[in-house]
């Protein structure tokens, strides 16, 4: 008896730790496999999430990652509570459990020793929600590339507005904005790259505006949620509805780039700024 | 008993009167009903404000262009896809000066709103908007607009003409405008769908009209699975005029008399056009760049968040 399910559970646990099941066509890959294709399906190309900092890792040359604005984090300005509790519990197990302050990630490097300053969201953090704090994080970096001259490169990977900050965070879709428009004015390129999901208030704020918009394969870009539009019209939808192929196609992304080659895509595009 | 049933009851014992002849008597009545509304319509609950925000007789942004300008001829089209008619806009003239009005229309039955699509703009109304803007920057008018949208439409259309994409132009295109901007919220300001044409100098509310993230019902939706709570998540979302005055949203109130604006309708139109007028007078003071750099500061300050200190986890 001991020993029958003693073995169980080390062959549990051991199918857990080797095996990844990939989210669209469901086969089991090698953990290893998986991870040194960045976690990307060998199978079908499906991109699964990856955090920021495995990110700045696959971006940035060797040693040249310096974070900035890492001391920002949210306060529960409306007193948030819902089913599940407190804003400021979750926010704060959050900051525990993922070991950064926001849903963004900030900082320089060079990029195939291209200078330039990155904001990568988190889906991790909250959904990749936009509140205060991760307004004024990309605002920031957006400032420090006018200041700096240097190009900015933001990675989404958001649900939307932060709904536990309320208009606080509408008024985020707002002040990024108006962070990205500056850049205008000192010529400065600005690339959008939207990660699988870029959805609501994201998506309809500095996500949209790049003065490229680039986009991984099969990410979700969407405005409205399916399930409120299919009430609204009151039909199914196409099923690449709102994927990146769907918005190359109707004119709202230039490009579509595999993740192994987000690196040499960005330095490639941002060495015409240079010239 | 929330303002709904209390405007009832007044609308009740006001025909009451109109029965009898018996001016001593009537007089009586007419003094009574006058108490009963300073007593019943004074302190409002958010959730009463979400109401009379809503209301089926609540001025629409065609009734206060009407008003407030001496004249006014309506511009249509993106030049692009099409004239999205939940959007109006032109040219107009408010005590001499000369305008640019965009405004999102309600429509006041079932038909008006079917042409209207209820106040929910596809992008080809915000881009009509952008397109008006940009025309407005280029005679150097002012530009007003006006707010009253459940939110921006969400259908296939719309997702696919980009509704993401024109109300983040929209965001970006008006912090960079160099003429003085004035936003209005006239009933509902809906999330991104009235933020895109709101991104202003000053933003004015009238009193009893809303500004959130999201409906109260969606809110209720979310917070407590439960869209019968959606007076309660009213009073927590922090939407009125009054709340946002507290974070400093807005710039100012425009007072509506007892009852709400429908109550009195010219009053309304007056204390707005006065407002504007205010608002106006200021702002013409300073250049293109002053406008242009002050909004972006303005908007550059919203938001609250704490100092983070990593030795703490
Ligand atoms: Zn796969």
């Amino acid at each position: 008896m001991a020993w029958y399910s003693e073995t169980t559970t080390a062959k549990k646990k051991s199918k857990k730790d080797l095996w990844v099941k990939c989210k669209k066509c469901h086969s089991h890959i090698y953990k290893s496999e998986w991870e040194e294709n960045l976690n990307v399906c060998p199978n079908c190309n499906y991109h699964g999430s990856i955090t920021s900092y495995e990110r700045i890792n696959l971006l940035f040359d060797k040693n040249t990652f310096e974070e900035l604005f890492n001391n920002i984090s949210p306060i529960d300005s409306l007193k948030f509570n819902d089913l599940k509790g407190s804003y400021k519990d979750k926010y704060e197990a959050t900051i525990k459990k993922t070991g950064i302050s926001e849903a963004v990630v900030t900082g320089r490097g060079k990029i195939n020793g291209i200078p330039a300053i990155v904001a990568v969201m988190d889906f991790r953090f909250l959904g990749g929600s936009l509140g205060s704090g991760t307004g004024e994080k990309i605002l920031q970096a957006a400032n420090y590339a006018y200041d700096n001259n240097l190009p900015y490169i933001v990675f989404s990977a958001s649900g939307g507005a932060r709904m536990q900050e309320g208009i606080l965070s509408l008024m985020q879709m707002a002040k990024t904005c108006a962070g990205v428009a500056r850049l205008n004015k000192k010529n400065i390129p600005y690339i959008s790259v939207l990660i699988n999901p870029t959805t609501g208030g994201v998506s309809a704020s500095y996500a949209m505006v790049g003065d490229l918009n680039i986009s991984e394969p099969g990410a979700l870009i969407a405005f409205a949620g399916r399930r409120v539009i299919e009430q609204t019209i009151g039909e199914k939808l196409p099923d690449d509805f709102q994927t990146s192929e769907y918005l190359r196609e109707h004119g709202f992304i230039d490009s579509i780039v595999n993740r192994k080659d987000m690196k040499d895509y960005l330095s490639n595009v941002l060495s015409f700024y240079n010239r | 008993m929330n303002i709904l049933a209390k405007e009832r009851k007044v609308r009740e014992l006001e025909s009451k009167i109109d029965e009898l002849g018996n001016k001593e008597v009537t007089n009586k009545l007419k003094l009574e009903i006058e108490n009963y509304k300073i007593e019943a319509m004074t302190n409002l609950t958010s959730w009463d404000r979400v109401l009379l925000a809503r209301h089926q007789l609540r001025p629409t942004a065609k009734e206060y262009i009407e008003y407030i300008c001496d004249d006014f001829v309506e511009l249509h089209g993106d030049r692009l896809f099409r004239d999205d008619k939940s959007i109006i806009g032109g040219i107009g003239t408010i005590n001499g000066n000369i305008v640019t009005i965009i405004a999102q229309q309600k429509g006041k039955n079932l038909d008006e709103n079917l042409k209207r699509n209820f106040a929910m703009p596809h992008p080809e109304g915000y881009r009509k908007a952008l397109r008006l803007m940009k025309q407005a920057e280029k005679f150097r008018r002012p530009i007003i607009t006006l707010i009253d949208t459940p939110g921006a439409y969400p259908g296939l259309e719309a997702e696919e003409r980009g509704q993401g994409e024109a109300i983040a132009r929209n965001l970006l295109e008006m912090s960079n405008l160099t003429v003085p901007t004035i936003a209005v919220i006239i009933g509902e300001g809906g999330s991104g769908g009235a933020l895109a044409l709101g991104v202003t100098n000053k933003m004015l509310m009238l009193e009893n009209s809303i500004y959130s993230i999201l409906s109260p019902e969606g809110y209720a939706t979310i917070l407590w699975k439960d869209v019968s709570l959606a007076n309660e998540a009213a009073e927590v979302m922090k939407l009125t005029s009054y709340d946002l005055e507290d974070f400093e949203i807005i710039d100012r109130i425009i007072k509506e008399p007892l009852g709400g604006a429908h109550f009195n309708k010219t009053k309304t139109f007056q204390n707005t056009k006065q407002a504007i007028l205010e608002e106006l007078y200021q702002l013409r003071k300073l250049t293109g760049e002053e406008l242009r750099d002050s909004r972006m500061e303005k908007y550059r300050k919203f938001g609250f968040f704490q100092r983070f200190n990593y030795d703490n986890l």
